[in-house]
């Protein structure tokens, strides 16, 4: 697999597991929580209008 | 003083025209931006070679450089967004410069946080007064002062234009900004190993960069573009556009 | 021009009238500077290594601070909206409220520097880089601290925000004006970084004051 031995190899990362699986994991982290936010943001603003438009109907 | 414009342009200025465009871009950018990623990060950490020096740990090099890359070009963004939101008085020119300020400050995380992070197993020590590592972090300083600039106005428009104001006098001051640290990191510290200087990158090690900078910008653009267009919604609620577009998906 | 110049004397008289405003910041200056050697070491080698670090960062704080009621009183009784729909230009009112707050703030700071200096035992020969660094630092601090304050002026809670939308942007100032004070410590030259203070300074009053203008123009009709 690549330029490692083993997949255990792989994960130790010569030594340096934790530093290349912290930043992977941090960057990753970021990365969805952008997405998340925005997603939530998005369902947010259309259950309002949903709200908003059967408040509507029921007042007409 | 009048300067004519093509048209496209203009069409930018209306924000339904610019919805519209925006979601016909999207899912191209979405997919690109998930297939350049997903390629660079097995590419990186599994196929490029170790490097001589660093070890594995260099494969930090893939996630770090273009977040400080993109973490840049997002302030560019939304410096030109404002100066056209400024003199042309577009309101989708703003938005979008709104919508790039909380993707530029996660980029600017990101790479502080990795560059953090690589500095521990390179110089031995979780922050180094590195003169890339302090700009990047004045850099997230006036992220967080312009974000904070939005939020502070109850008037979503003058809050947009004010941050417009700070945006491009914070864009006069990052060479400014950049020098001076530059200038103080060499008379403070002796010349220290910098992380990403390297004589010659292999091409098995700049390739996965080049792919995962490409892949930053998809994704980038992706988010940009996602977020513009939930504020347009949000901003022009009351429009019939928005009206029907909200119908249609009840 | 004339504007310029009745804007200055309008404020200085303002502020002589009301002394508190002027003294309250030097008062800031020297107390935050007394606290470094309870806080640190009374001993003067600490101190003197520290101290240009101090005195500026005390003063880049103490500038602040003052900043915050810049345009507070003219904004909120109609004077610059005035200012604004007059043929006048907000450019010179900007100029000239951001001037006498030099006046008021950097200037006297830059006089009262070398009494703090001897508190801190910064070595006699760094005495004139202090003074001059300050005085040719301080008015780019008020220059660029004034578009946070015309910014930030209509809004209830300024105080906080200013010094969060100024203090990256004075990082180069600090930079160079500490800069200046150490290389006093050790006997170098100093012109240099005078140049390059100067140069900020004069890049500074060409553009600060249009974006002063604009941020005032913004707040009065938000």
């Amino acid at each position: 697999m690549g330029y490692f031995n083993s997949f255990s190899d792989f994960l130790d990362m010569g030594g340096h597991a934790l530093y290349v699986w912290l930043s992977y994991a941090i960057t990753l982290l970021i990365f969805i929580a952008n997405i998340l936010s925005l997603w939530l943001k998005k369902r947010a603003f259309f259950n309002l209008a949903k709200r908003h438009a059967k408040r509507e109907q029921r007042n007409s | 003083m009048k300067i004519n414009m093509p048209r496209w342009f203009y069409q930018l200025a209306s924000p339904k025209w610019s919805y519209d465009f925006m979601g016909i871009l999207l899912p191209w950018f979405a997919t690109a931006a998930l297939l350049l990623l997903g390629v660079g990060f097995v590419w990186g950490l599994v196929f490029a070679p170790p490097d001589y020096q660093q070890g594995n740990s260099y494969r930090i090099i893939f996630i770090h450089v273009p977040s400080a890359i993109l973490a840049q070009s997002c302030f560019m963004l939304m410096a030109v967004a404002s100066g056209i939101g400024l003199v042309w008085k577009m309101k989708v020119a703003h938005i979008v410069a709104k919508s790039a300020a909380p993707i530029g400050a996660s980029m600017t995380i990101i790479a502080l946080a990795t560059g953090a992070i690589w500095g521990k197993p390179t110089w031995g020590a979780w922050w180094v007064w590195d003169a890339r590592l302090t700009s990047m972090l004045i850099l997230l300083f006036l992220y967080v002062g312009i974000i904070a600039l939005y939020s502070a106005f109850s008037n979503k428009s003058s809050g947009e234009q004010a941050a417009a104001i700070l945006t491009l006098v914070g864009l006069v001051n990052i060479p400014i900004i950049k020098y001076s640290v530059e200038w103080w990191n060499t008379l403070h510290q002796p010349a220290t190993f910098t992380l990403t200087k390297k004589p010659a990158m292999p091409p098995e090690m700049w390739l996965p960069l080049l792919v995962m900078v490409l892949g930053y910008y998809c994704f980038f653009a992706f988010l940009l573009m996602a977020r513009t267009r939930l504020e347009l919604l949000e901003r022009e609620n009351k429009s019939s556009w928005v009206i029907a577009l909200i119908n249609e998906k009840i | 021009m004339s504007f310029f110049v009745h804007t200055l004397q309008r404020d200085l008289l303002l502020a002589f009238r009301n002394r508190n405003d002027i003294v309250n910041p030097l008062a800031f200056f020297v107390i935050v500077i007394a606290l470094f050697p309870l806080a640190v070491s009374p001993d003067a080698s600490v101190l003197s290594t520290i101290a240009p670090g101090i005195i500026w960062v005390a003063a880049l704080l103490a500038t602040l601070l003052s900043m915050d009621g810049l345009f507070k009183n003219d904004f909120d009784d109609g004077t610059l909206e005035q200012v604004l729909v007059s043929p006048q230009s907000l450019v010179l009112l900007a100029l000239g409220k951001v001037f006498s707050h030099w006046l008021m703030s950097g200037f006297l700071l830059a006089l009262l520097s070398p009494l703090l200096a001897v508190m801190l035992f910064l070595p006699t020969q760094a005495i004139l880089a202090l003074v001059s660094s300050l005085l040719l630092g301080t008015p780019t601090l008020s220059l660029i601290g004034a578009i946070g304050a015309g910014l930030t002026v209509g809004l209830r809670k300024g105080g906080v925000l200013i010094s969060l939308l100024v203090l990256p942007l004075y990082i180069p100032v600090l930079i160079f004006g500490a800069g200046a004070v150490q290389a006093g410590v050790m006997g170098m030259p100093i012109a240099g970084y005078l140049a390059l203070l100067g140069a900020i300074m004069v890049f500074s009053l060409m553009f600060a004051p249009f974006a002063v203008a604009a941020a005032l123009k913004l707040s009065i009709r938000n």
